[in-house]
């Protein structure tokens, strides 16, 4: 199997994650859609680790994950938070900042 | 050359009395005007020190300079603010001081229930530094520093009370007309110091053979020009009657003895231009002779007394004009009626000044009448005065008039024909005028139409005018008595280089004079004898209507220069507002559009700002994608 078809599942995986960000409403699926299009990104990491034979690709996959975990955190902490005050999940429903 | 350490005193001492006046406020005004009449009494008191310092001198080092500070150095352009005195100057500083002092001590008097009488001697004093200034300078750049000063005086004294909207507006008239004049002054020196590089009297005069016919000529012109601002010649002259508006006495020394005469001091100062530019010198001769005859027409028909004495005084600087333009010969002729004017105009001014005194400020002719018993002493000394303006020996007028008549006869041929006739209709028409005055004024029925004797005014008044008289009567004669100042001007206009053959001997145009002069008495008296109605008759010819109009001069400029002038302006406005602006705006407008569209973008809903980043990133790799391609 050629080493080339990680890159395109990883592209793949990376398109799917940036259209549920862009047509999903429901911020938990948003935000599946975020940690999707960064697990793509941590595959491309490794599999051009693998390609250039060197270990910065899977070093800086490993600094991906731990933000990844950061970020899971605080995004989740604001989407409850959210639901609690505003009882929706809906991303549509908070556009106060807009004006 | 030698030099003076005085000289700077004449200038000084007036100007710092007039910054202490405006400066001090009402806590001068018990001793403001005490202070101003001091202080021009003590610069004629210096005039007269250098007169006789001068006088014991030798011809070749009369003339003395001061040296105040290097004004302007660049490169090889060097200004020297530095003064000088020499047989003109001296003329003109004593008619000046000694003028202005009698006037300062008139109007002490007159302007006593003044209010703002503090103010007024202020103004003054800043005339007379102005005015010395002028005639001290020893460069045209100097000498232009004095001329805005004394329009700034005049402007300020004109519009001294300004309370009244007209007296206003005749102030900023005389402002603008002048201000054109002084456009003709300014590029006058520019032309000079390209033609030059030196703008200085001597230099000028030293080098004035290198300049090209072409350029005296131009600078001639634009001297012209500037002298018909500042002495109230066709075409400028419209702003002299409605100058009137001013007290009196500044009436009688700004526009009658010395600022409107400044022309004359102009034109007789670059004399080396003119001599060498014959076309310049043309102009000068027409511009007099118009200005003569168009200032004693507009003379006869006015019945406001001191507009009647203005028309007459730009008629008879035009004499003055006429007379510079005349050549070598012309320019001390000029100089002498200049100064016989001075005296005789001044002194009838005030005269006037104390007629209105008694009548309450009325200046009607038509409401005086008889006033000459009530008011002997100002109907004789203003009797004087008449007798000398329309030239009858041996008042003042006489000798230095028909001088000027008979050397613009023997100019010979076509052009001293038009010119002594023109000179000749002018005594004529001055005759006439003079004596309708005088009739309306001190003779016939009383016309003033309320109970109230008019008045003798007090002595303050009368003794300046009594000096003023003995000056018109005496000082025609001193100065022509073996050719004195002819002689004594000698150095500064240039001695005679060719003596005119007389065409005319002096006793026949003398005579020719007096018959004219004769005539215009006599049409007067006959006119104007017996009882007069107390109102101008409406019934009137042509002739007359346009001369009580001033001969059309304002609807002239009104129709010619101020409408097309609106126009103009208006359309500018129009362009600025619609071009100009216009574009500004639409600049502004093109933004608050851009805005407006770019807002939308900003709609609060993270699922766009998402796609937004999406579309932004695949931009960004494309276009990387397509440069390093």
């Amino acid at each position: 199997m050629a080493i080339a078809n990680y890159l395109y599942l990883s592209a793949i995986l990376f398109t799917i994650g940036a259209i549920g960000v862009v047509v999903r409403r429901n911020s938990i699926v948003v935000f599946m859609c975020i940690e999707l299009m960064l697990n793509a990104a941590n595959l491309a990491f490794v599999t051009f680790a693998r390609i250039n034979s060197n270990l910065e690709g899977q070093v800086i996959a490993f600094f991906t994950m731990v933000v990844a975990a950061c970020e899971v955190v605080v995004g989740l902490a604001i989407i409850v938070t959210i639901y609690r005050s505003r009882r929706t999940a809906s991303v549509d429903d908070a556009s106060l900042l807009k004006r | 050359m030698p030099t003076s350490e005085n000289l700077l005193w004449l200038i000084a001492l007036p100007l710092f009395s007039s910054a202490i006046l405006l400066l001090a406020g009402k806590r001068a005004n018990s001793w403001g005007h005490v202070m101003g009449t001091i202080v021009s009494a003590s610069t004629f008191t210096i005039g007269l020190v250098e007169f006789f310092a001068m006088q014991s001198r030798p011809e070749e080092s009369r003339a003395v300079t001061q040296k105040l500070f290097t004004w302007i150095s660049v490169g090889s352009f060097n200004v020297d603010a530095s003064l000088l005195l020499d047989q003109l100057s001296i003329c003109f500083v004593l008619l000046i001081t000694g003028v202005g002092t009698l006037i300062h001590v008139y109007s002490i008097a007159y302007m006593s229930h003044d209010l703002d009488r503090r103010r007024f001697f202020a103004y003054l004093n800043l005339f007379i530094a102005s005015m010395l200034l002028l005639v001290l300078g020893d460069s045209y750049l100097n000498l232009y520093v004095g001329w805005e000063g004394v329009g700034l005086a005049s402007y300020l004294l004109i519009g001294f009370w300004n309370q009244k909207p007209a007296y206003a507006t005749a102030a900023k008239k005389a402002f603008v007309a002048n201000r054109v004049g002084d456009v003709g002054l300014s590029l006058a020196i520019m032309i000079a110091f390209a033609t030059f590089g030196d703008v200085s009297f001597a230099g000028m005069k030293e080098n004035v053979d290198q300049a090209s016919s072409t350029q005296l000529t131009a600078i001639g012109l634009m001297l012209l020009l500037a002298a018909c601002g500042k002495s109230a010649q066709f075409p400028l002259q419209s702003w002299l009657g409605d100058a009137m508006a001013g007290p009196t006495p500044v009436s009688a020394l700004i526009h009658a003895a010395t600022m409107v005469t400044a022309g004359v001091y102009l034109i007789t100062r670059s004399n080396f231009v003119f001599d060498e530019a014959p076309i310049a010198q043309l102009m000068v001769l027409i511009i007099g002779g118009i200005t003569l005859l168009f200032g004693a027409i507009i003379g006869t028909a006015k019945d406001d007394i001191k507009k009647a004495l203005a028309a007459s005084t730009m008629s008879q600087i035009g004499y003055m004009i006429l007379a510079t333009g005349l050549g070598p010969i012309g320019y001390a002729f000029a100089i002498m009626h200049l100064l016989t004017h001075g005296f005789f105009k001044a002194s009838m001014f005030l005269g006037a000044g104390s007629v209105m005194h008694g009548m309450k400020d009325e200046v009607n002719m038509r409401k005086y009448g008889g006033i000459g018993k009530f008011m002997p002493i100002t109907a004789i000394t203003f009797g004087f005065g008449y007798l000398a303006i329309i030239g009858v020996p041996p008042f003042a007028g006489f000798y230095s008039k028909d001088k000027i008549i008979e050397t613009a006869f023997n100019e010979g041929g076509m052009k001293g024909l038009a010119l002594g006739l023109a000179t000749l209709l002018g005594a004529m028409i001055t005759a006439f005028y003079m004596t309708r005055v005088v009739i309306l004024t001190f003779f016939g029925n009383e016309r003033w139409g309320h109970k109230d004797e008019p008045h003798e005014s007090p002595a303050l008044m009368l003794i300046p005018i009594a000096l003023l008289s003995v000056g018109s009567i005496a000082s025609g004669y001193i100065l022509s008595r073996g050719e004195a100042l002819v002689h004594w001007l000698e150095p500064v206009v240039n001695p005679l280089k060719e003596h005119h053959e007389e065409l005319l001997p002096p006793i026949v145009v003398s005579l020719m004079t007096l018959g004219v002069v004769a005539i215009g008495v006599t049409v007067a008296i006959l006119k104007y004898r017996g009882v007069q109605a107390d109102h101008a008759p409406e019934k009137v010819s042509v002739l007359t209507k346009a001369a009580r109009r001033d001969l059309y001069q304002d609807d002239f400029n009104e129709a010619t220069l101020m409408r097309p002038g609106q126009v103009l302006v208006r359309n500018l406005l129009n362009i600025d507002y619609l071009v100009i602006d216009g574009l500004v705006r639409s600049v502004g407008k093109v933004s608050v559009t851009a805005g407006n569209q770019l807002r939308t973008l900003q709609n609060g809903y993270v699922r766009s700002y998402a796609l937004l980043m999406v579309i932004g990133a695949l931009a960004l790799i494309t276009t990387i994608w397509v440069v390093t391609a």
